[in-house]
């Protein structure tokens, strides 16, 4: 017991080290409220995710069917809403034409596989040339937001270049002033929820909140939500400006897209390819 | 001689702890180098100081900061943890019996013995400090380069105060 005490006394420094730092540590974790939630998360955190697992996976057993049916009607209903939408009111000659002139109709397709961590991500869709899928359709998300467009065809299957393309390049317009863009992704920045509006003319002004809808010369019809600004009026070295908006769209979630047919596309492409480039 | 070393380490404490709190609690470029001076006031305590009232002036130190900057307990134990490296440094370094000098400042130390010292404390405060802030080991890079690039600011600052209260006389 004394050769104890003796020892403990000889390194005293190390002893009263110890306890001090204890007590000091203590009071870090017990005072703080930030320390104090990352001791107990990380001890929550591993029971919490094992149950959510287990949850995820029981609500699928059941929930695939509810989905199908849901989603078909989804898309009932949206071909009604955009057939009320799209009448043509500017025409001067009338035709007796019962139905409404609708030039969108919607498809539901379900996601097979998806990617959002590569540089260029492609999507696969259940729906192909069969269900009447064309090279180039738009593809938009349940919700709100754009997906892609149509990239590959075979008679069951199709395959989306997605937004989180580098290629790909969506005509968008600000809301307020149909000031024309494009949007693209990538470009430095890999977040899935972020994306660039570029080449907007220099005089337009962007402020942070402002919508970004499609414009509706691509294949997208007009009006569908895209983002919000969140930096705008990022100035690039030509004449155009650029904005930085976070996207509506969560690309890592999605299970259902909606396919947009276009009644007018081969049309217009015909019409358009008759003017030739340089002229 | 013996009141005139604690006036003169209470003058010292004061005015250090005024500077930090209300000079360079405001200061730091970029949210990554914050100077932490008023450790200095631990560095410079007597040699002849018992381990046990050290520890304590070093968590009452740390515990004050605490209370100014909302992080209970942070700056305490890293303040212990600087004792603890300051009473191992000086007792490897220095033979025990034979310091008659008054305290380890500069003037009475020399350059070359006085920066290694300060490093070495200055490192394991900072260390200690910023890894109890952060307290995860997932931002350990941003947690170093903040750690680093503090312990240069403070070691600085440091050395510009002993230099300019230098007594050429002494030495």
């Amino acid at each position: 017991m004394r050769n104890l005490w003796i020892f403990v006394s000889r390194y005293n420094a190390f002893f009263l080290f110890i306890i001090f730092s204890l007590i000091g540590i203590y009071l870090t974790v017990k005072n703080n409220a930030y320390q104090r939630s990352v001791t107990l998360n990380s001890s929550n955190e591993v029971i919490g995710t094992a149950y959510e697992r287990l949850n995820i996976f029981k609500r699928y057993l059941n929930l695939g069917m509810v989905n199908d049916s849901l989603a078909a009607e989804n898309a009932k209903l949206k071909s009604q809403l955009l057939a009320l939408n799209t009448i043509d009111t500017a025409k001067d000659v009338k035709v007796i034409d019962t139905l409404t002139d609708q030039q969108y109709t919607y498809l539901a397709a379900k996601v097979v596989k998806n990617s959002v961590t590569l540089r260029n991500n492609i999507m696969t869709i259940n729906k192909g040339s069969l269900d009447g899928i064309r090279n180039g359709m738009a593809v938009i998300a349940p919700q709100r937001g754009v997906v892609g467009l149509i990239r590959d065809v075979s008679e069951h299957l199709a395959t989306i270049q997605s937004l989180l393309h580098k290629d790909t390049r969506i005509s968008v317009s600000l809301k307020k002033n149909h000031a024309l863009g494009s949007l693209v992704w990538g470009d430095g920045n890999f977040d899935i929820r972020k994306a660039f509006i570029k080449e907007v003319p220099n005089h337009i002004k962007m402020y942070v909140g402002d919508s970004v809808v499609t414009s509706g010369y691509g294949s997208f019809p007009a009006g569908i939500f895209v983002g919000k600004i969140i930096k705008p009026n990022v100035a690039t070295n030509d004449n155009f400006l650029s904005g930085e908006l976070n996207l509506v769209t969560d690309f890592s979630t999605l299970q259902y897209v909606y396919v947009i047919k276009d009644k007018k596309a081969e049309e217009q492409k015909a019409l358009e390819s008759l003017v030739k480039p340089n002229e | 001689m013996n009141s005139r070393i604690i006036i003169v380490n209470i003058i010292r404490w004061c005015i250090l702890l005024f500077v930090q709190i209300f000079l360079l609690k405001n200061m730091g470029f970029y949210d990554l180098s914050t100077p932490f001076i008023y450790i200095l006031f631990l560095l410079l305590l007597p040699f002849g100081i018992p381990n046990i009232l050290l520890y304590l002036l070093a968590f009452g130190t740390g515990l004050t900061l605490d209370a100014f900057y909302d992080t209970m307990g942070v700056h305490a134990t890293a303040c212990v943890v600087l004792a603890f490296v300051r009473i191992s440094f000086i007792s490897i370094s220095l033979n025990r019996d034979a310091i008659d000098d008054p305290e380890p400042s500069l003037s009475y130390m020399g350059f070359q013995w006085f920066s290694l010292y300060a490093f070495l404390c200055v490192i394991a405060h900072h260390l200690v400090l910023f890894f109890l802030e952060t307290f995860r080991l997932s931002e350990i890079g941003y947690t170093l380069m903040r750690c680093g690039l503090s312990c240069i600011f403070t070691l600085l600052i440091i050395l510009l105060v002993e230099f300019i209260f230098y007594k050429r006389t002494s030495r």
